[in-house]
């Protein structure tokens, strides 16, 4: 499928650099012939203005390139971080040009190779991304038919393709293959009746299990990420940072760090940095910078940003509102208000922010550990005032994302030193930048008021999210009197977040779901009903019951009322597309407050599942990771200063964490496919914390649920 | 100041004129090219940058090279033989026991480093053993079936 990415990258550098137009560079690559679909369109798709490339191009030859040797190259602007594109994508296109899936080659997040894109982020890689590929694969497909059955003399529909070859179906002597059609000439064609995307009853390798293909490269060290680059004349660089966001520098005496043999000290206004041919080195020079800074600094923690946001002078937006509250309370037998409080938290990828630039003549190449390679692109061509064509971005294989290489600070800042410094410059954050300047997941505030009918039906609810985002904040019940407000930062007023924030693996929707799914259960126990039941009840939505009673037959669900003492928890939602549902049991240690989650089960609804090998790895990966945030993870801060910055005191999840994992896919390959990477890590918090009061009756309203916080919430039962 | 480090890398007598207060990581890394052991902390909190050391389990980050004379020092690019994988490696194929593949390289040559010092551990031993090796992406409950088949294989082999 694809085994020498950063290879290719390298020789297709190399003849890229000595600037030659695509479409000779192709000749050159493969010795093989571009099809052009569309001849109308002669303008060189990648020789467009930045601002004017920002959708999918509609020209199919950006999406694949057909080889003399039969080997099909797919460019995607997207880049593998893990989640498994590499494997899956090859599998969505070979179904399309009826291939064999092994004989596709990826090129990913090279600005100057693939088409634009926005960025590797929000499970739409297969969903959009994928399915545009499809199609263009599709009409790829439609045009070499077309051309074989001018070549075979036989009408279109009498033809059948099989691994790239196309046959007579009546006289199966008659072949002719993509290669064959392709070969010595270039072919400008393009259909005006754009053909359907294969059924999924044709399908060979969609649907199938396929291992990483990306595994091998992977286990013997061979696979290449930014920091493994190495270009003659390369520096390693550290840059000077502030103790905190609130800080100014007054005054710096890098004297020190110049003592250092080989050091170099970088000044470009507030940039201070220093260059070293060793690593070692530029770490030992950077400490010896000697820097006063003024401090503005906001009295606001990790303890008291609750109220602070609370009391914050907001911008308040009404999301959603149905029916009347006030009407709703009326028809309620008990009513439940709740306060949740969810904290900052960190990526924690293994692989920190990493660049490596170089500027040669005036063409500026990065490559970077980033989620977003034309972001970078457009990043650098802003900051160093360079045109988008004289700026690329190549990114190798990326050590985990989890939404925080979104941004791409390091690929600025590597390529203003390379340009500072007129060498290959190599910057790989330290593990302390990395908390830094993360662009960390938001805390939060929820409150909920809800309230529930004689029968247990929920007749009101009033949900208030404060400084989170909305992603995963709807009802999903059918709730006749609902309304959802959103409190958020106001335009001019004072900042509530003391450091950036961004995107966290399905961003939002983990505050979202742990109030709400408790908030559910809070109310389960009020009316005295089981809380599957209770779900089943006040639940329209077919795909979330089918994954409720999916879950429940996976798990081996006997109902019982909560709280039952047998630690058994259920939450679920809905992220990316895709729906979830989860149960849980936990051991709750009275005596220490520490939870040991023993089993986890989720059922998931991702229409149409690519590689049900892939998926199942990504909702093992997001159940494993789920219980960080739900058991341990907390950034702790004071005003602008971070003040959790090691592995050893954020606490992310490790073997001895590790429940039994059981996960469902639902077959739905009838639908379209949606989101896979995110979707089964929302419910972690709200399917533990229900799991804890099952046990025990103590109440969470609060992530992570560490020890202290279960003792605290154990005095009150 | 440079002087001469004589050890044992990838199974080959190796020399380096070289400052032997560097760190072994950068410079397995940078000096001799082997970017397979990865920088993650850079203070042995994450265990991305372990290697072998006379058959231990070490974090690179936390050794100078000077630490390393005289000895026997694998990497993950030295763990195959004669392109042949380690049952380890072969292990984390066959359960695809890996996402961003970040962390893999010393998750395998701690998981080989355990299976030496103990050829049949249980369950609980391989989550004792591989404890404070970090992985983000989530592959724990894979990472510890693929040691126990390549437990497995391993005495097999015997």
């Amino acid at each position: 499928m694809k085994k020498e990415q950063i290879k290719d990258q390298e020789s297709i550098q190399t003849s890229e650099r000595q600037g030659m137009p695509r479409r000779d560079f192709f000749k050159l690559l493969g010795g093989g012939i571009i099809v052009f679909f569309r001849p109308w369109r002669v303008l060189d798709l990648f020789g467009m203005p930045a601002e004017q490339a920002r959708s999918l191009p509609k020209d199919y030859n950006a999406f694949l390139h057909i080889a003399e040797d039969g080997t099909v190259t797919c460019f995607t602007g997207k880049i593998e971080m893990g989640q498994g594109i590499i494997t899956s994508l090859p599998q969505m296109m070979a179904d399309e040009l009826n291939i064999p899936v092994e004989r596709i080659k990826m090129i990913m997040g090279d600005t100057d190779l693939c088409p634009w894109d926005q960025g590797t982020w929000g499970s739409l890689s297969t969903r959009v991304f994928g399915q545009s590929m499809r199609a263009a694969a599709a009409e790829a497909r439609g045009v070499l038919l077309d051309l074989g059955s001018t070549q075979l003399g036989v009408p279109v529909s009498q033809l059948e393709v099989r691994d790239g070859v196309i046959t007579d179906t009546k006289d199966p002597k008659k072949t002719v293959s993509y290669t064959q059609l392709t070969k010595g000439t270039r072919i400008e064609k393009f259909l005006d009746v754009k053909p359907s995307m294969e059924d999924y009853t044709k399908f060979k390798s969609i649907g199938k299990s396929y291992n990483h293909s990306d595994a091998t490269l992977k286990v013997t060290g061979e696979a290449k990420y930014a920091g493994d680059m190495k270009l003659p004349g390369m520096v390693f660089a550290r840059i000077l940072r502030p103790p905190s966001h609130a800080a100014k520098m007054t005054s710096v005496d890098y004297s020190g760090a110049e003592k250092i043999a080989g050091t170099k000290v970088i000044r470009d206004g507030d940039l201070v940095a220093v260059i070293n041919e060793s690593r070692d080195k530029a770490d030992e020079a950077i400490v010896k910078i000697k820097a006063e800074y003024s401090f503005n600094e906001l009295p606001v923690n990790d303890k008291t940003i609750y109220e602070y946001m609370l009391k914050a002078d907001s911008n308040i937006t009404v999301v959603k509102s149905t029916g009347d509250l006030e009407a709703g309370e009326k028809l309620c037998e008990k009513t439940i208000e709740s306060e949740f409080h969810d904290p900052y938290l960190a990526h924690v990828a293994v692989e920190t922010h990493t660049a490596l630039a170089r500027l040669e003549g005036d063409k500026m190449t990065v490559w970077a550990s980033t989620q977003s390679p034309f972001g970078l692109r457009d990043g650098i061509t802003r900051e160093l005032s360079l045109p988008a064509e004289k700026v690329r971005v190549i990114t190798p294989f990326v050590g985990g994302g989890f939404g925080g290489k979104g941004e791409f600070q390091q690929g600025i800042e590597a390529a203003k030193l390379a340009k500072l410094t007129g060498k290959p410059v190599m910057l790989m954050w330290t593990r302390e930048e990395e908390f830094f300047y993360d662009t960390f997941h938001p805390a939060g505030v929820v409150k909920i008021k809800s309230g529930i009918d004689k029968s247990g039906l929920i007749k009101l609810w009033d949900y208030n999210l404060y400084y989170s985002g909305t992603r995963g904040a709807d009802a999903i019940y059918d709730i006749p009197n609902a309304k959802i407000t959103h409190y958020s930062q106001k335009s001019g007023g004072s900042p509530v977040h003391q450091f950036g924030t961004g995107a966290w693996r399905a961003p939002n929707n983990n505050t979202n779901t742990f109030a709400r799914e408790v908030q559910i259960d809070i109310m389960a126990a009020a009316a005295g009903i089981d809380p599957m039941e209770f779900r089943l009840k006040n639940l329209k939505d077919e795909k979330m019951i089918a994954c409720l009673k999916a879950v429940a037959d996976k798990f081996g669900y006997v109902p019982g009322k909560t709280r039952s003492g047998r630690g058994i928890g259920i939450a679920c939602g809905i992220d990316a597309g895709s729906w979830v549902a989860h149960i849980a049991e936990v051991k709750v240690d009275k005596s220490t407050g520490k939870v040991k989650v023993v089993s986890i089960a989720c059922a998931q609804d991702m229409g149409l599942c690519v590689n049900p090998e892939g998926a199942t790895i990504q909702m093992e990966g997001c159940i494993t990771m789920g219980l960080g945030y739900t058991l341990g993870e907390e950034v702790l801060f004071e005003g602008g200063k971070v003040l959790t910055h090691g592995l050893d005191t954020y606490n992310i999840p490790r073997f001895s964490w590790l429940p039994k994992i059981d996960t469902l896919i639902l077959d739905r390959k009838d639908k379209p496919p949606q989101g896979g990477g995110e979707p089964a890590i929302i419910a972690i918090g709200a399917v533990v914390a229900n799991a804890i009061f099952d046990a025990t009756g103590a109440r969470l309203y609060r992530m992570p649920m560490t020890p202290e916080r279960v003792l605290e919430a154990l005095k009150k039962v | 100041m440079e002087e001469t480090i004589k050890f044992q890398l990838n199974g080959k007598k190796t020399e380096a004129m070289i400052d032997p207060t560097q760190s072994l990581l950068w410079v397995l890394r940078d000096h001799f090219g082997l970017t397979g052991t990865k920088f993650g902390c850079g203070m042995g909190f994450c265990g991305a940058c372990t290697v072998l050391i006379d058959n231990e389990p070490v974090r690179s980050c936390q050794l100078s090279v000077g630490d390393a004379a005289g000895k026997n020092v694998v990497t993950i690019e030295g763990l195959a033989i004669n392109g042949k994988l380690h049952p380890v490696q072969e292990a984390f194929i066959k359960h695809d026991a890996l996402q961003c593949g970040y962390c893999t390289p010393g998750m395998i040559m701690n998981a080989a480093g355990l299976l030496i010092k103990n050829p049949a551990p249980s369950v609980q031993e391989i989550k004792d053993g591989m404890e404070n090796n970090l992985c983000r992406c989530g592959a724990h409950m894979r990472i510890i079936e693929a040691v126990q088949t390549a437990s497995k294989e391993m005495k097999g082999g015997k």
